[in-house]
């Protein structure tokens, strides 16, 4: 057996690979976690409903139709355009957002009322989106960087296997102490989120409670985010979900805020 | 004299260009405006009128029909109106809304039932009716429209288009501040840069405050033979508008009239009639916003070329100005806002102004310097609003302020209780209405 070490090798390599796989850092686990759930597709479209329901079960309903395009490659720049159908005080509204990971975001809204786009004020970026328990972060993402990453453990979530990761932010302003993602290993989605206090009290949790393929995409068409100090919650489905569809650059601009296609806003 | 109200504007009505079909369905709106004018059959004539349309319409187009009902009732809050109303505003107010749209076709109509119980019975109006075009890189709006350009919260730089004062002072929703214009709107958006044209074949002007129900200030109270003369043509407006480095840039150009219109006697010694009118006015303007530090910044500027008199030597007709706007908004904490305003008016011909202007008549102002701020609150996920509107004039103490408090009880419900007070030197803008502080409530049903 003049060739021993080669089969010690060959038997060895799978292994090799496989602690390879495992050795994924906690920012390399986010980071594609990120593209798979926030920048899958060239653009992206759905129909959103968002129940928001108090702790007695009374419900209000948001929806909207929301378009999202990269401007660049996962973790990029991205443009969003939303048109409110309900509450029916807001009916016909319109919001753009540019964003930028690393930079404030630029808002604009329309007010059909009297007809005017307002730019508004963005600094922060954990501000409550459309009064949900989910926040402008949460719909579009949060800059990789602003966090430490660790994967802690691997863990399961139903019969999913998932990388356990702790996200600490490295700056003292955030309003959060730190969080606790469960990726799934498969699709990188993120199945479970646990938000802590800086007292390390849980006080906000996420689900991503049915994912299902679209165009071939994993993707999450339902979801929830609950406050467990309030006991509010919000339930977010995804309809007529849709990708690559070809929209154009010039759709998220005031023209279109002003007067929303039709075409893009069903 | 120059009324004194913050203001200006443009607009038409011809559907050129539209296919037959929508063009009568257009026409025949209008016309429901244009032909009725008075009495409670009005509203009922339109009612079907939408009803009768409603049919052709589903089999052409997608139709959503929306709308709702409202109370609004505004209490003095100091003294009785000059009427002895006690009264701003009392009303109920019901709006059907019909949008249609086939392909790059869309017609919107907004119909207003309302009865007004101060004596001014049915105050019904097409609030808008408009029929849209939209190609990819042109579009054409041809119909009644509520237009808003410029940046200023409740100041008026480059926002030429007509407002309704009064609807603003006695408490109504703040989309009653803008008026609709009849006019075509032509915008083309090539490449490098965005532009609209307004072309309104009428002069429509703003409504200015009911001198029954609001004390306004009249240097000559005794002449009561008055006469209004309106501009016999319309006005144009256009706007340019594009990116600049992240920063939304604008150019605003206005041809027409001021808005509120000036008073002029027939003699100064011994008046016996005082006639209204529009004076002849362009204006040249430019506007800048986008983030600056923490916050938005917005910029924008006018000159005023008062065209009616562009020596200032006419006392009756305001004199050429430049007015200059600064805002600056933040958010300083989770569903706060935070926005403050500094804006001024200069009067170009001072010397001429002065010269001209009669002995016992106020004196304005070489530069008259305003601060504004606001400070909106939202409460429980949103549904629970509070704002505060505040504004004072350095130059002459006249300040206006407006706190509310809004609530929706349910997505389809909700309510508003807030306050508009007054102050500062009788003629001032404000100040003349310092005894017409009045309290509000707005209930509204949404379908």
């Amino acid at each position: 057996m003049k060739h021993w070490w080669i089969w010690l090798i060959a038997a060895l390599l799978p292994l090799a690979f496989s602690g390879q796989a495992q050795a994924l850092t906690g920012e390399e686990v986010m980071k594609k976690s990120q593209a798979a759930f926030l920048y899958p597709g060239k653009d992206f479209k759905a129909r959103v409903v968002m129940k928001l329901i108090n702790k007695d079960g009374q419900e209000r309903v948001r929806e909207m139709t929301m378009l999202r395009k990269n401007m660049g490659e996962a973790g990029g720049d991205q443009k969003y355009f939303m048109y409110f159908f309900r509450p029916t005080d807001v009916k016909d509204m319109t919001f753009m957002i540019h964003k930028y990971p690393a930079r404030d975001d630029d808002r604009w809204m329309f007010i059909p009322a009297i007809s005017m786009v307002k730019r508004i004020a963005a600094q922060d970026k954990r501000s409550s989106f459309v009064g949900s328990d989910f926040t402008y972060e949460d719909v579009s993402g949060r800059d990789i960087e602003d966090d430490d990453h660790i994967v802690e453990r691997e863990g399961k979530v139903g019969d999913r296997d998932c990388y356990v990761v702790k996200s600490t932010p490295k700056g003292s302003d955030a309003d959060f102490g730190h969080k606790i993602t469960w990726v799934d290993k498969t699709s990188f989605l993120p199945l479970k989120e646990e938000q802590y206090d800086k007292k390390n009290t849980r006080y906000k949790q996420f689900s991503a409670d049915e994912i299902a393929e679209v165009k071939g995409i994993p993707t999450v068409v339902r979801r929830t985010m609950k406050n467990l100090q309030t006991g509010h919650r919000t339930e977010v489905a995804y309809l007529k979900t849709d990708y690559n569809l070809g929209m154009e650059d010039s759709l998220f601009s005031e023209r279109f805020l002003r007067q929303p296609p039709r075409k893009w806003v069903d | 004299m120059p009324i004194k109200t913050i203001a200006l504007h443009v607009y038409p009505l011809s559907p050129c260009g539209i296919t037959s079909d929508l063009a009568a369905v257009f026409g025949s709106l209008v016309e429901w405006l244009v032909v009725s004018s008075r009495g409670l059959g009005r509203g009922v004539v339109a009612a079907l009128y939408f009803v009768v349309l409603l049919a052709p319409l589903t089999a052409w187009a997608e139709v959503a029909l929306s709308g709702f009902m409202q109370q609004n009732t505004a209490f003095n809050a100091v003294a009785a109106n000059p009427d002895g109303r006690h009264y701003k505003w009392l009303e109920e107010h019901a709006r059907i809304q019909l949008d249609a749209t086939e392909d790059a076709w869309r017609l919107l109509v907004k119909g207003d039932f309302s009865y007004d119980h101060l004596g001014r019975h049915d105050q019904s109006e097409l609030r808008e009716g408009y029929a849209d075009y939209a190609a990819s890189n042109w579009g054409l709006r041809a119909g009644r429209q509520i237009i808003t350009w410029g940046l200023g919260d409740l100041v008026f730089v480059n926002d030429f288009f007509p407002k309704d004062y009064e609807a603003l002072f006695a408490g109504r929703p703040l989309e009653y501040l803008k008026r609709g214009v009849d006019a075509v709107k032509l915008g083309a958006y090539p490449e490098f840069a965005n532009f609209e044209l307004v072309l309104a074949p009428d002069f429509q002007e703003s409504r200015i405050p009911d001198a029954n129900r609001f004390r306004l200030y009249d240097p000559m109270p005794a002449v009561t033979n008055r006469e209004t003369v309106k501009p016999g043509q319309g006005d144009v407006g256009l706007r340019a508008y594009r990116d600049i480095a992240g920063y939304d840039a604008a150019l605003y150009l206005y041809r027409g009239f001021q808005r509120t219109p000036s008073m002029r006697p027939d003699n100064m010694a011994a008046p016996t009639k005082i006639t209204y009118f529009y004076p002849r006015l362009s204006i040249y303007g430019a506007s800048l916003s986008g983030r600056a530090g923490a916050g938005v910044l917005s910029l924008e500027a006018a000159y005023y070329d008062s065209r009616e008199d562009r020596a200032g030597k006419d006392f009756a007709v305001p004199n050429s100005q430049t007015r200059l706007l600064a805002g600056y908004q933040i958010q300083p904490a989770e569903d706060t806002s935070l926005g403050f305003q500094y804006y001024a008016e200069h009067m170009h011909d001072y010397g001429a102004y002065l010269a001209a202007l009669p002995a016992g008549f106020p004196v304005e102002k070489h530069w008259s310097h305003t601060v504004t701020a606001r400070l909106t609150q939202f409460f429980l996920h949103q549904t629970l609003r509070f704002s505060a509107y505040a504004s004072y004039n350095t130059s002459n103490g006249d300040h206006f302020v407006n706190p509310e408090l809004r609530y929706s009880f349910t997505d389809r419900w909700w309510g508003a209780i807030g306050a508009n007070l007054f102050g500062g030197k009788p003629w001032g803008q404000f100040g003349q209405l310092a005894r017409d502080d009045n309290v509000y409530l707005q209930a509204r049903y949404e379908f």
